[in-house]
């Protein structure tokens, strides 16, 4: 489960105070809110990108709030995919495992499942540089899935994709996360994208967080 | 269309709020003489109304003046390299150079250039990718200041540079670790081949230091910040995906941190001498040579040293086209 108390952090001139937030654990949660609310800020400090500067953050039942992002077991895909643009989608998918100095036999097995998974494995030689939106959003969730962490925090992945493209990943979501029953955070400004993903949803306005109906 | 009354609307449009209501306006919210569709509203006062297009199409003035005025103040200065450059090589002739390179004291000072060109840009890039990572990665106290003295060596003079070296080794901290650097290596370093190597080093750096950045600055930090979410240290993230995207920011800063060294003069004179078959390095011949009258061989190493600066100016381009935006680079590291 995610669990924010008390969340407060500086960021320059933007600040957030007093947040909370509770995901069940296996749930999807859809964060809804304006662009330029903290959104995205919030979703760093769960990753432990951004110092809080106090409150606690608990990710699967540990205290993360004072670890390294490295430690915490969480996946993300940011808004802009990010993916590292020196390695093959396959390297991409396999970089976590690398880290955690899988053997090459094992990656390999997990990329191809991954890649089946997400339909993407025409593209496992190909470079991230000439991937269309929908493609380098699902490599980089695969890449997010591939250690299979605890919690996956999503920045706005459906945003710069096409209609047809978007409602294929609204459908890829809901499934990869019931198939691996990770705690999903996602966060998009976008109302009827909130409602066909999440079964808990919460709004971010005036600098709090509250459940949101889902009618 | 381009009715000037258009504009309050339209402003209002854009930021999405209505304007308030205007005594000018008719019922419809428009105002009076507005053109919509490119008809004229007849129901209107005449005076406010567009004119249709009876009067004389308005005059605009040649353009061929400006180009003119461009091409001739560019040019001038883009010929006045050429011809620079030209009449060297004009001036220039095989037998020159052939006398040249036969003098020992200019091959000594070609060896010398290479080598303390080499080891210059090596040393160079140790201390510009940290730095340049450090700049742009990483917000500390007193950053403004540091960011200011990064750029002390590229504005001061380079006379200013060797004499201060030159005071900095006469200090007592200066005088300690010129003796211990001797108890090690033999080496003096002031008048001898490291003081060339330090003099070249403290402004080449400045330069690297700059490309360095600029290649970061190119990197989004997204890239790394999800590293580290997938399980990476710091250094794991430095070392598996920033590196591997730096690879031609760091051929560029040192190439240029190199054409740097082979340029230096003034903090080598000073700080190293100009002493032949010791610390004499390619500008250091083409002065010297000039000094005893003998033009031919200056100029000789003179085209050499710009037969080798072009090359260095077509490897900088040829590595920029790669990167994203080569002009941030390119365009770095060739000052006086």
């Amino acid at each position: 489960m995610i669990e924010i108390q008390n969340l407060s952090l500086r960021n320059g001139s933007f600040a957030l105070d007093g947040i909370s937030l509770a995901v069940p654990a296996h749930r999807f949660a859809v964060l809804m809110g304006a662009t330029g609310c903290g959104k995205t800020t919030l979703l760093e400090a769960i990753c432990g990108l951004k110092t809080v500067a106090s409150g606690a953050i608990h990710l699967a039942g540990r205290d993360v709030t004072r670890l390294r992002p490295a430690e915490r077991g969480v996946g993300y895909v940011p808004q802009d995919a990010a993916l590292f643009a020196t390695m093959s989608v396959a390297e991409n998918l396999g970089f976590a495992l690398r880290v955690r100095r899988w053997p090459a036999t094992e990656i390999r097995q997990r990329v191809d499942s991954l890649a089946q998974e997400l339909g993407i494995a025409h593209l496992l030689d190909r470079r991230p540089l000439g991937l269309s939106g929908g493609e380098a959003q699902r490599v980089a969730l695969g890449r997010a899935l591939a250690a299979r962490p605890a919690v996956l925090c999503l920045d706005e992945p459906l945003n710069a994709l096409d209609a047809d493209t978007r409602q294929e990943m609204v459908d890829l979501l809901k499934r990869v996360q019931a198939s691996t029953g990770v705690t999903a955070l996602h966060v998009t400004h976008d109302r009827a994208e909130a409602k066909q993903l999440g079964d808990v949803l919460f709004q971010f306005s005036e600098g709090k967080v509250t459940a949101a109906k889902p009618d | 269309m381009s009715d000037p009354t258009n504009k309050p609307e339209a402003a209002a449009a854009a930021t999405g709020s209505a304007p308030p209501p205007s005594p000018l306006r008719g019922e419809d919210g428009r105002y009076p003489g507005q053109v919509r569709g490119g008809r004229t509203n007849n129901n209107v006062s005449p005076g406010l109304a567009t004119q249709p297009a009876t009067s004389q199409p308005h005059h605009v003035a040649s353009d061929a003046p400006f180009y003119a005025g461009l091409a001739i103040l560019s040019g001038f200065y883009v010929l006045l390299i050429v011809a620079m450059l030209g009449s060297d090589f004009a001036y220039t002739s095989p037998e020159h150079f052939s006398k040249a390179l036969a003098s020992p004291e200019i091959r000594y000072s070609i060896l010398l250039s290479l080598f303390s060109c080499n080891l210059t840009a090596m040393l160079s890039l140790v201390v510009a990718v940290p730095l340049g990572y450090v700049m742009t990665r990483v917000a500390f106290p007193g950053k403004a200041v540091v960011d200011a003295i990064l750029d002390i060596p590229v504005v001061l003079p380079p006379l200013v540079v060797g004499l201060s070296l030159l005071i900095l080794f006469r200090t007592a901290p200066g005088r300690l670790f010129e003796s211990t650097f001797e108890s090690l290596t033999g080496m003096h370093i002031t008048y001898a081949v490291p003081g060339v190597i330090l003099a070249q080093f403290m402004v080449a750096a400045a330069f690297a230091v700059r490309t360095m950045r600029a290649t970061f600055d190119q990197i989004p930090i997204r890239h790394e910040q999800v590293a580290l979410t997938l399980g990476c240290s710091r250094w794991q993230a430095f070392r598996l995906v920033v590196l591997p995207q730096v690879g031609r920011g760091v051929l560029t800063a040192a190439t240029i941190a190199w054409a740097r060294a082979l340029g230096e003069f003034g903090p080598i004179l000073i700080f190293a001498g100009a002493t032949r078959h010791r610390t004499e390095v390619l500008s250091t011949t083409v002065f010297l040579e000039l000094s005893i009258g003998n033009i031919e061989s200056a100029v000789a190493v003179s085209v050499l040293m710009v037969a080798v600066a072009m090359g260095v100016l077509i490897l900088i381009r040829t590595l920029g086209q790669g990167e994203r935006r080569p002009g941030s680079i390119s365009g770095r590291g060739f000052g006086a």
